[in-house]
């Protein structure tokens, strides 16, 4: 077992450090207090083709493995965990199922311009009623003739109004699973524009301040036929196949916020003077030190362990990559929350001001606990995979 | 097009310098960046690419490691990479490292070689106006403007107080200052591709048309007699004078006490 990086994720590495140092890091107050989408950032992301890595170069991506991209997504939440989200929303939910469950022209037409960073992706599945538990779905979808017809909302979508691609569920009838009658679930792909598709409230939320997170609206929104993606009925494998990636994706950019808000913190208790010394003299001060990059370090192992099973997965279809993803998410977020929390506390009063980043970094450490699965969520697959 | 880009892996700044027993940079030991000058005469090349599909080789030389630029460029987007390295090639001051790297260049074909101005490590900026020399062709230093229009370069040449327009027949050489351009990041597919891309190696014998005592430390005139780190100046003192005449007087004074004056 070999935990050194190969000389090309080094060199990833260290590409996604100086991106984030110079075009993200800059910007990540600024847009957090004004509540902004970083497009500025966006096409310089797409420039450098960090919205394609994982997909091979064959359909306008950078033809790297998820490991590469778990990296930037963490690079990117080390200074500013916005960035960290639009890149894995993006890739994770939206380029990853219609690369693994959409036709040749699907990817042709989808694929290469998303990978490209041409056009933004989103994904919506969570509704008012229907978060965790995705049979609560309402919006429905009708096929009449050569087109479905879509009616119903999504909440809480991000990239919501930014984006131009957006995989959508919605319930196409019903059917008999264990003697019980349940909703049949199927994916679509809707792009932006199309009429009957509008866009409902901005959140206005706690943390991720400038992710663009919106209620998307269906009234009679038409949809040509072929934009089914997979087979009809199979969307709620489809959501949940793409939510084991998406958790690499958030897990990366929890093991980011945590990074980046230690990483601030050491330089501050050098510099931070009480009683005559710097805090950083104080055994307290350094005791919590060291269990929070203790702490660090073991997400970091889950997330990168579970995008390596995840690279072993686009092999090897059979391995399952699920618990792995589930126990990063949950390790990592969980983490991200401790780290960020006792950061705050260790800067003292200004830890609670906006001018010191750690403020933000525990705002937006909160929601990776909850989004693409809460951790009781994470927890349930897990233990259903042990005592299965 | 061909375009030659000479670029040199250099210590990084942030990292801690490290000298040899005699005096010359230590340079394994050290963490090491592309030079920025070099970066930006890449960078140029790599604009030829993509408005005139040049192609851009890239050309160091140094030890194995320094091939770690090279796989950089290649990502950034150059074509093809030479290292040239060679025990003998070591310790080399400006004169033997441009006749090692004119001896490299005889075997390539260009249209254009760009250098960097100077390097951060020597700040001497003379290995480029002599492999200029070494091959016979025109050199024009201090490029903050490339501009190509079949076989010539137009450069705007920067001067302490004005800049000059040269208008020069390729085959030619440009040292190139960082103000050109702000040089691309790496992409990450041209990462993976870089890291499995053969990269060429030469040693002494495939050099051309250069005699051993022009190469390495032996081959090298300049000697260097001590070299040491910087020395760490102490935090200094805060003076707020009433008025300008006071400081000036106080200047004065301080100076007169350092016999500067």
């Amino acid at each position: 077992m070999d935990f050194s990086l190969s000389k090309e994720h080094e060199m990833a590495r260290q590409l996604f450090k100086d991106f984030a140092e110079t075009e993200v890091k800059p910007l990540a107050q600024e847009i957090d207090q004004e509540h902004r989408f970083p497009r500025e950032t966006v096409e310089k992301l797409a420039k450098y083709g960090f919205l394609g890595i994982p997909v091979p170069k064959e359909l306008g991506g950078q033809g790297c493995d998820v490991l590469t991209y778990a990296m930037c997504v963490e690079e990117m939440s080390k200074v500013c965990g916005t960035t960290g989200v639009i890149v894995s929303a993006h890739t994770s939910l939206c380029v990853d199922p219609i690369m693994t469950f959409g036709t040749d022209e699907q990817k042709q037409k989808y694929v290469v311009p998303l990978a490209k960073g041409e056009k933004l992706g989103a994904f919506g599945l969570t509704e008012p009623g229907a978060g965790t538990d995705a049979q609560g779905q309402q919006t429905k979808a009708v096929l009449d003739g050569d087109e479905w017809v879509l009616n119903g909302s999504k909440c809480f979508i991000t990239n919501g109004k930014e984006a131009d691609v957006y995989v959508i569920f919605a319930v196409t009838g019903k059917v008999e699973k264990r003697g019980k009658m349940m909703k049949e679930i199927s994916a679509f792909i809707v792009e932006k524009g199309t009429p009957g598709f509008t866009f409902g409230t901005k959140e206005n939320k706690m943390g991720i301040c400038a992710s663009s997170t919106y209620e998307l609206i269906f009234t009679d929104c038409r949809i040509p036929k072929e934009n089914l993606l997979g087979q009809q009925g199979k969307g709620f494998n489809i959501a949940m196949h793409t939510l084991d990636g998406g958790r690499i994706g958030i897990a990366a950019q929890a093991l980011g916020l945590a990074e980046g808000a230690l990483e601030t913190t050491i330089q501050y208790v050098k510099e931070r003077k009480q009683f005559g010394r710097s805090i950083g003299a104080f055994q307290n001060t350094q005791f919590v030190l060291a269990d929070l990059a203790t702490k660090v370090e073991c997400a970091k192992l889950l997330v990168y362990k579970a995008a390596c099973k995840k690279d072993e997965y686009t092999k090897n279809s059979k391995i399952s990559y699920s618990v792995e993803a589930a126990q990063a998410k949950l390790a990592a977020a969980e983490i991200a929350m401790e780290v960020t929390t006792k950061c705050v506390q260790l800067h003292g009063g200004y830890g609670y001001i906006k001018e010191y980043d750690v403020e933000r970094m525990m705002r937006d450490a909160k929601i990776t606990e909850i989004y693409e699965g809460t951790s009781e969520v994470q927890r349930m697959v897990i233990s259903a995979a042990l005592l299965k | 097009m061909k375009v030659v880009v000479c670029i040199k892996q250099v210590p990084d700044t942030k990292g801690g310098v490290k000298f040899n027993p005699d005096g010359t940079l230590d340079r394994g030991a050290m963490l090491a960046i592309m030079n920025p000058d070099d970066k930006a005469g890449l960078e140029a090349a790599l604009r030829l690419k993509d408005q005139y599909g040049a192609e851009v080789t890239v050309l160091t030389m140094g030890l194995p490691k320094a091939s770690d630029v090279l796989r950089e460029a290649l990502a950034m987007g150059a074509d093809k990479a030479v290292l040239v390295t060679d025990r003998v090639l070591g310790g080399a001051d400006t004169w033997a490292t441009s006749t090692t790297l004119a001896g490299a260049l005889r075997n390539l074909e260009y249209d254009l070689i760009i250098t960097g101005r100077q390097a951060i490590d020597g700040d001497t900026a003379q290995v480029g106006p002599q492999i200029a020399e070494h091959l016979g062709i025109p050199v024009i230093s201090y490029a903050q403007e490339i501009k190509v229009d079949k076989d010539k370069v137009t450069v705007k040449r920067q001067y302490d107080d004005r800049y000059h327009m040269v208008e020069v027949k390729m085959p030619c050489l440009i040292t190139a200052l960082s103000e050109l351009n702000d040089p691309r990041y790496m992409t990450p597919g041209g990462i993976f591709d870089a890291c499995k891309a053969d990269i060429t190696t030469w040693g002494r014998a495939d050099l051309k048309d250069v005699e051993d005592g022009n190469l390495g430390l032996m081959g090298s005139p300049t000697k260097i007699a001590k070299a040491s780190d910087k020395v760490r100046k102490g935090a200094g003192e805060k003076v707020v004078p009433d008025s300008p005449e006071d400081a000036v007087s106080y200047i004065v004074g301080k100076l007169k006490e350092k016999h500067v004056i």
